[in-house]
């Protein structure tokens, strides 16, 4: 059973006083942080924030500092909208909206159920199926608004049956 | 019963990812079918070095080397070898040319040529145990330190062995320890770099996988001489393995007394913590991995003040790589005349290298400095693979340059290779043949510092994206020659401007390979031709 955010920020908060106050033990915990999490939530931060006493701005700098560390939770399907020419021309604004819209998230952002995540690639290669986009491995070409949505529905209910 | 078969096991990260781990299995299931498992003893050791050959095993005590082993060959080796005292012929090294087959390991080329030093116990000892790190006079350093020793005997020792750090500058690591202990302020402390970041070095993490105590041996060593109580090992994130067995090992020495209060019973303490990084190449720079451990962005700091003076938490700190602290053990022990009998006049002891690329042997060597690269690529690598021609080899990273064929005999030592225009560096050594079209290699280099670029100096983040610009413009055909000069204009601007290490020599795969080679960039400029074949594909 996957525990809840909140008895996870309970299970940092432990692990926070294991280290002395201040920065020095900083990326000691963040990486706590995202052992436990997968990646550091916002609310982890100011959790971080309170029991150390660093300010929210110096941790986020330290974060977005390393590779290593994630602000965005990782999804389960990742979303590649190609923005090249051919697909641009075709209206790949608009498949991109759609999905923004429907997901009600920004590119690079996950979805709150953790389902989604949209990137914006550069080309994918299949400009005669313009607008294209991918869900992992798989090409989708020639879309409208009514087919993401539906691709986007399909997955939806491929994980919910993977639940069961 | 007692133990008759000793079986070595290569448990270093490239021969567990070859497979192992599931040899090791099915041959513990052997053993068990034929109830003889109380008369093998498995040690799992770290890297030997031949990672070409994984997963390898060396039996003991007839010294018989199998290579590139399949979970279905523990089979023949228990019920052959163990049982029947028969060797397994086809699991056995044959060698290239005559195709003659080697039985022991110390009779491959690979490993005659060499000279283990830091890499002594890698390969032979389980890197988890305590009782055979000791068994292979380990901590015998530190006990004739804290009992023999004065802090300035240690460092004169260190000091006459001429032993420079193996990082990438080459500092004379006894100096270097003595600005350390001169320094005044009461709080001292004592680094191990193993941030290391260079694609294609992984000789650090080999020491730290397969003899973790010889650093930690050496550190305490290192605190006792420059008057520090506390040290960091900093380790990257991509390296769990040398992680866990870093933290092993220091558990251990801790519940042993070495590491902590009193070490010896003596009066001195010391003690040791891991720090993890978080991915970023920079931090392999010695200010930047300062601010790491501080728990700050890790961008550099201008030097001076040097880390001697002004270092972590604004301390006094002594910073080394992991190969130079493995050296220091031996050097205590054996004395710094040995070690400065071996290698040249100005670069003394060994050098472990990374032999990757165009070469048969792929793998770990380490060898006295001074070693040619001819005897490097031909009788240790084994040669090129398909017979193919020698163009040349980069050395030392991103930070390094080219050597090409015409000087294939310069000997691998700080100077010859400084002529050059190069670096020794960490020891990343990667061989070229006619397949390697020399602009993209400059670009494949220049867009990783750029890529790694900290951003805090305009002269690395503004100068190293230009360069990178007008190289993807000479490799699609789209650069004047004029940009050649311009290309080395900047170059220079930024080995002169740069904040740190890492910047100052970001631009040196390019000026290297425009200093040798400088034809083939004009042949893209001109002619829009690749002779390796690498750039223009998408016209063909």
């Amino acid at each position: 059973m996957k525990l809840k955010k909140e008895e996870l920020l309970e299970q940092l908060k432990e692990e926070i006083k294991k280290h002395p106050k201040g920065q020095k033990d900083l990326i000691e915990v963040l990486h706590k942080t995202q052992e436990l999490f997968g990646y550091i939530p916002q609310e982890a931060i100011s959790l971080i924030s309170k029991e150390l006493g660093v300010y929210r701005s110096v941790i986020y700098g330290v974060i977005t500092f390393y590779h290593f560390f994630t602000l965005q939770p990782p999804s389960k399907y990742n979303v590649k909208v190609c923005l090249g020419t051919a697909c641009y021309v075709k209206g790949a604004d608009k498949i991109l909206n759609t999905l923004k819209r429907e997901l009600n998230v920004e590119l690079e952002q996950t979805t709150e159920d953790g389902l989604f995540k949209i990137q914006g690639a550069r080309c994918l290669g299949a400009c005669g199926l313009a607008p294209v986009m991918m869900v992992d491995e798989e090409v989708y070409g020639k879309l409208t608004e009514d087919k993401v949505i539906q691709i986007i529905n399909e997955y939806r209910e491929k994980a919910s049956e993977e639940v069961k | 019963m007692a133990k008759i078969y000793n079986l070595l096991l290569c448990a270093g990260a490239s021969c567990i990812s070859s497979g192992g781990y599931s040899f090791r299995d099915k041959l513990v299931e052997e053993l068990k079918k034929h109830n003889i498992e109380n008369m093998v003893n498995i040690v799992e050791t770290g890297c030997v070095g031949i990672c070409e050959l994984g997963p390898v095993v060396i039996v003991y005590p007839d010294g018989v080397f199998y290579k590139k082993l399949k979970p279905e060959d523990a089979k023949d080796i228990v019920e052959e070898h163990l049982l029947k005292g028969r060797v397994v012929g086809r699991l056995l090294y044959k060698e290239k040319d005559s195709e003659k087959i080697v039985q022991q390991a110390s009779q491959i080329p690979f490993f005659q040529k060499q000279l283990k030093i830091v890499l002594r116990n890698c390969g032979i000892i389980n890197p988890e145990s305590l009782e055979e790190y000791i068994g292979k006079d380990g901590y015998s350093a530190l006990a004739k330190v804290l009992t023999e020793m004065k802090p300035e005997d240690v460092i004169k020792e260190i000091k006459d062995s001429g032993l420079r750090g193996r990082g990438g500058a080459g500092f004379p690591t006894g100096l270097k320890w003595e600005l350390v202990r001169n320094s005044k302020g009461g709080e001292k402390y004592v680094i191990c770099n193993a941030d290391e970041g260079d694609p294609g070095a992984f000789m650090d993490r080999s020491v730290l996988e397969g003899d973790p105590f010889s650093v930690i041996e050496a550190m305490t060593i290192a605190g006792y001489a420059v008057g520090a109580k506390q040290g960091y090992i900093y380790v990257r994130a991509e390296y769990p393995l040398a992680i866990k067995r870093l933290r092993s090992a220091i558990k251990k020495a801790y519940e042993e007394n070495l590491l902590g209060k009193n070490i010896f019973g003596q009066n001195f303490d010391f003690d040791l913590e891991i720090r993890v990084g978080a991915g970023a190449f920079v931090c392999g720079e010695e200010t930047a991995l300062m601010h790491s451990v501080e728990g700050q962005r890790g961008t550099p700091s201008p030097k001076p003040p040097f880390p001697a003076d002004r270092g972590l938490f604004g301390k006094p700190t002594l910073i080394n790589n992991v190969e130079t602290y493995a050296n220091v053990c031996q050097i205590i022990l054996k004395g710094s005349k040995w070690f400065s009998s071996i290698g040249t006049e100005k670069s003394k002891g060994t050098k472990v290298f990374a032999l990757a690329g165009a070469i048969n042997n792929t793998g770990l060597v380490e060898v006295p400095m001074g070693t040619t690269l001819k005897e490097m690529v031909y009788e240790i690598g084994g040669g090129l693979p398909n017979d193919k021609k020698f163009k040349a080899a980069q050395i030392g990273g991103p930070s390094g340059g080219c050597i090409p064929e015409e000087y294939i005999d310069t000997p691998l030592d700080y100077e010859s290779v400084k002529k050059l225009g190069t670096i020794i560096g960490s020891g990343g050594l990667i061989v070229m043949s006619e397949d390697t079209c020399m602009v993209d290699l400059a670009k494949y280099f220049l867009e990783f510092t750029q890529d790694e670029s900290c951003g805090k100096c305009p002269s690395c983040r503004i100068g190293t994206k230009k360069m990178l610009e007008i190289l993807n413009r000479i490799s699609k055909g789209r650069a004047k020659v004029e940009e050649l000069d311009l290309l080395i204009h900047l170059g220079e601007q930024i080995s002169k401007t740069a904040l740190c290490g890492l910047g100052q020599t970001a631009p040196n795969p390019v000026l290297s390979t425009l200093k040798y080679f400088k034809d083939e960039y004009l042949e893209h400029i001109n002619e829009k031709k690749c002779r390796a074949g690498v750039c223009f594909k998408k016209k063909k």
